[in-house]
């Protein structure tokens, strides 16, 4: 004789099951994925924009792979760690998020997400300009004004570079970082900074003069 | 009771009886006072009556007591006698005097230590104390020396003064009494050098610095490096005479310091007598003074060549903007200005070689002066491509010219070559070279000699890869020989066509040229047809292109009143040869025809119809050709030359006559100088982002893991014999590397690159 007893739920798969329930609220029922028109309700149930810098850093904690879609897994992924199982929940988690991914460790790796997350299939390797100035403003925006607005102006007017790659998105990262600015007097061109970085600080300094 | 056996012992009081007088006899000869000689007899008596009281059995041994009376006579004879002569006399008379007393000094120690001989031999031995003869020494140092040296040393410096100031003095006096300072110092050149040098040295120093701010001000470069040679001269003669040999250096320092470093750029850039001036007058014997002078200094070349280099760049500037301002209408004399920079190079090699011997500090400022100057650019062009028009010349001249001799030519191939090494785009200078090398051999304007001497010397600068596309072009022109004569004996039995000549050149070592699908008139076709049958035997696996562009045809034009002979371009030919069944043709009708390209055509039909010649009437008759115009064959033309050529401006073919055609399908085509020197730059730049993408690579594959300012670097350096690479456009190189997966930034240490396997 066997006896098969079902257990009780524990609170852990009771968490989760509200978890992939709220996940069917936005989600597209055919894909069974969270597409553009999903995002938008999620966003302003959450009741921030898209292009804040809270909705990127929640993608990241998703390890989001596809920019303007979330799969169930990585809903999951992102609603377990910020220990939330419900909008309200998540809502709430937003402000302690940004503390914890603004910490020096964490924004590296944000920042380089940032940019692979605006890779698309058709450009796997290097993102528009214009879309650059955007996410530049977006991530860099609060903390480095200065010298995003200058590199952003810049990036417009040049006409050499017409794509960013990583390489240069990450000497952007480090050149504010390391380069106190706007005297920029520890910038040498002969290191080892991307060249548009060179002819950008060349055009600051023609501009100073 | 004493016995002749055993005398009585002599107590000091006793012996000085007989001691005292003998010294006063010894003191009077010494000092020149009249007395006899010591007679054998009185000699062995002072030495036996000292013997004695050294051997009495103590307590009666006196030997310390005379010990001690030997040194009192000394000492008493110092304060006494000899300190206060020499005192009460001055100047040269003092020294004198010193160098008397000291004298008899000496033979006094002498002497008298033989006199009380018998206690060296076994009292100061064993207790131990100093000699007899050091004791006299000791004692004249003590009494005399120490009281009288500073004195005598200040007269001793004035009358070296003296000297320095022309006069004469006596040497002799001043050796002795410097050797006795040196002697006073018992084994130390001490006392000579704090007694005596240290003064000396400082006066010197004082002496030549006042010496060199007159000097400076009143005379010329020249002037004032003679006197400071004789100078240096004088004061070597000064220790030889009568200083101490270790004073030398010391001294030669000291004059060499205020003399010639102190002053050096004041001197050296001393207006209208300076370095410059006398590089510019060539004063050799001055300029080698100079050498001598600053050679002998530690690091004192180096003002001297950094003058020397700044002569020369200004020199070469100055040719620079000379040609600059002669260039009538962006075109650079550069016969005239390579010339100079050539005697330029050869004038102050000779300096180099000779004035300054062979030192490679000079070598290197002129190389570094002369890669600052050639290295500019004059009214736009490069010094490589100066350089290159300069060969093309040359070359063009002496292989019609017989009369330039091979000699000289051989002579400036060696300087091309070496002004080529201070050139740093010599990629570009091979471009340049190589476009125009192609003219002269597919133009027959050569001389294989020439062309093979300078290619051999440039191989043996530069190496086998920088020489070897040109080579491949002049070895070209012989199989090209070798390959008319097989096809002239192949159709030699086949019907008699048009005369035809083909030269074939390697793809590759050429320059590439732009080919057309022209329509061949027919006769020339079957030409064309032959040929390629008879390289087909001769060779397979290999492609012909034909480059239409390049060819000349001479054509007889039938006209009315006379038969012309023309020569024109194969492009012009095609179209003559149009006319050749019709006597009118419109543009269109043309272009289909002939298949040329716009551009091209315009061009020849402006040629043909509306320059100097006019072989063909276009209607309307105005002067640029338009697609809606139409051409007539005209046969009233004609010209009081039999034969003409038409470079690319006229044609004139007649219609329906037999024409024999001579096709050499290359010639060069003159294109606008401008557009020409733009391709070439831009064909240039290609190549080196390939050889900077290559170098990058080779380096990153061996070393791995390397900082960016390392693999800069070594970049450069690997690059250095072809071009100087610019950094913007390594860096930009090196993120294309990343881009493409060969490097990527180590993300520890984003100033370093690692190598992507």
């Amino acid at each position: 004789m066997t006896i098969v007893s079902a257990a009780p739920l524990t609170e852990l798969e009771k968490a989760v099951n509200h978890l992939i329930d709220v996940f069917h609220k936005y989600s597209n029922t055919s894909s069974n994925l969270i597409d553009p028109a999903g995002i938008e309700k999620l966003c302003s149930d959450l009741d921030v924009s898209r292009t804040d810098i809270r909705f990127l850093m929640l993608a990241w904690t998703m390890k989001a792979e596809k920019q303007g879609y979330i799969t169930h897994e990585e809903w999951t992924r992102g609603l377990k760690a910020l220990r939330a199982d419900t909008i309200d929940e998540l809502k709430k988690a937003l402000p302690q998020l940004e503390k914890e991914v603004r910490t020096p460790s964490n924004f590296a790796d944000f920042y380089a997400y940032a940019f692979r997350y605006s890779l698309t299939e058709e450009k796997p390797e290097s993102t528009d300009i214009e879309t650059i100035c955007q996410l530049l403003d977006t991530v860099m925006g609060s903390t480095f004004r200065p010298q995003v607005d200058y590199f952003v102006e810049y990036l417009k007017i040049q006409k050499d570079y017409k794509v960013i790659n990583m390489d240069q998105w990450m000497g952007f990262y480090r050149f504010c970082n390391e380069i106190s600015f706007p005297d920029m007097s520890e910038y040498s061109p002969g290191l080892a900074w991307p060249l548009v970085l060179n002819n950008f600080v060349e055009w600051i300094r023609e501009k100073q003069a | 009771m004493a016995s002749r056996q055993n005398p009585k012992p002599m107590t000091i009081d006793e012996g000085s009886v007989h001691i005292d007088p003998a010294v006063n006899k010894l003191k009077r000869i010494l000092e020149g006072k009249p007395e006899p000689d010591f007679l054998p007899g009185e000699y062995i008596g002072n030495y036996t009556t000292i013997y004695n009281m050294c051997i009495q059995k103590p307590p009666h041994d006196q030997s310390q007591e005379l010990y001690d009376k030997y040194g009192g006579i000394f000492e008493d004879y110092a304060k006494h006698t000899v300190l206060p002569s020499i005192m009460e006399k001055h100047d040269e008379y003092m020294l004198r005097e010193l160098s008397r007393r000291w004298d008899i000094n000496k033979i006094m120690v002498r002497w008298l230590s033989r006199f009380f001989f018998y206690l060296d031999r076994y009292f100061t031995v064993r207790r131990s104390l100093p000699s007899l003869t050091e004791v006299g020494m000791t004692s004249f140092r003590d009494h005399v020396y120490n009281n009288v040296h500073f004195n005598v040393k200040q007269v001793i410096i004035a009358l070296v003064h003296k000297e320095r100031e022309g006069q004469q003095i006596d040497r002799a006096l001043l050796k002795n009494v410097l050797d006795l300072f040196v002697e006073n110092g018992m084994g130390s050149i001490k006392r000579y050098e704090d007694d005596f040098e240290d003064f000396f040295l400082q006066e010197s120093a004082s002496y030549y610095s006042r010496r060199s701010s007159r000097w400076i001000q009143e005379d010329s470069c020249p002037e004032y490096m003679i006197k400071a040679e004789e100078s240096l001269k004088k004061e070597k003669e000064r220790v030889a005479h009568y200083l101490h040999s270790g004073t030398e250096p010391k001294l030669v320092d000291i004059v060499q310091t205020h003399l010639l470093v102190l002053v050096a750029k004041q001197l050296l850039e001393k207006e209208n007598s300076g370095c410059s001036a006398l590089l510019r007058d060539d004063k050799t014997d001055d300029l080698s003074r100079m050498y001598r002078l600053y050679h002998a200094i530690p690091k004192g070349l180096e003002p001297v060549a950094a003058a020397f280099r700044l002569h020369v760049t200004a020199e070469g500037n100055a040719l620079i903007k000379q040609a600059e301002d002669a260039a009538t209408s962006g075109s650079v004399e550069e016969q005239v200005l390579v010339r100079k920079i050539i005697d330029l190079h050869d004038k102050y090699m000779a300096y180099v070689m000779d004035c300054f011997q062979n030192d490679t500090l000079f070598h290197k400022a002129l190389k570094e002066a002369f890669e600052i100057f050639c290295n500019k650019k004059v009214a736009g062009s490069s010094s490589a491509e100066l350089l290159a028009t300069f060969c093309d010349n040359l070359f063009r001249k002496a292989g019609n010219d017989k009369s330039n001799d091979d000699s000289t030519i051989e002579s400036t191939i060696d300087n091309v070559v070496k002004l080529l090494d201070y050139i740093s785009d010599k990629d570009l200078f091979v471009e340049f070279y190589r476009k125009k090398l192609a003219r002269r051999l597919l133009f027959g304007r050569f001389n294989d000699d020439h062309e093979r001497s300078i290619l051999t010397k440039l191989k043996g600068q530069f190496g086998g890869q920088f020489t070897s596309k040109m080579e491949g072009m002049v070895t070209d022109m012989q199989l090209a020989k070798d390959h008319q004569t097989g096809f002239e004996e192949h159709i030699k039995n086949l019907p008699k066509g048009v005369d035809f000549t083909v030269t074939v050149l390697t793809t590759g070592f050429w320059p590439s040229y732009k080919t057309s699908d022209l329509n061949l008139p027919v006769e020339m076709v079957n030409c064309i047809e032959s040929f390629k049958a008879y390289y087909a035997i001769k060779t397979n696996h290999k492609r012909l292109m034909w480059i239409y562009s390049l060819g000349t045809c001479n054509l007889t034009g039938r006209f009315d009143s006379k038969p012309i002979e023309l020569i024109v371009s194969t492009y012009q030919a095609a179209v003559l040869c149009a006319f050749n069944n019709t006597d009118i043709l419109t543009y269109q009708e043309l272009l289909e025809q002939v298949n040329l390209s716009h551009e091209d055509l315009v061009r020849v039909l402006h040629s043909l119809s509306c320059a100097k010649y006019k072989f063909l009437n276009k209607q309307p008759a105005s002067k640029t050709i338009s697609k809606t115009d139409t051409f007539e064959f005209n046969s009233k033309f004609t010209d009081k030359m039999r034969r003409i050529k038409v470079c690319m401006r006229k044609f004139k073919k007649k219609k329906k006559e037999k024409t024999k055609l001579i096709m050499i399908v290359v010639k060069q085509v003159p294109l606008p100088p401008v557009d020409d020197r733009k391709k070439v730059v831009e064909d240039v730049d290609k190549d080196r982002r390939y050889a900077i993408d290559a170098s990058l690579v080779r380096i990153m594959k061996s070393r791995k893991v390397l900082p960016h300012q390392q693999l800069v670097s070594e970049c450069v350096e690997q690059l250095s014999r072809m071009f100087k690479p610019d950094i913007k456009m390594i860096k930009k190189r090196i993120e294309d590397l990343i881009t493409r997966d060969y490097l990527e930034r180590d993300t520890e240490n984003p100033s370093t690159f690692k190598y992507v396997a």
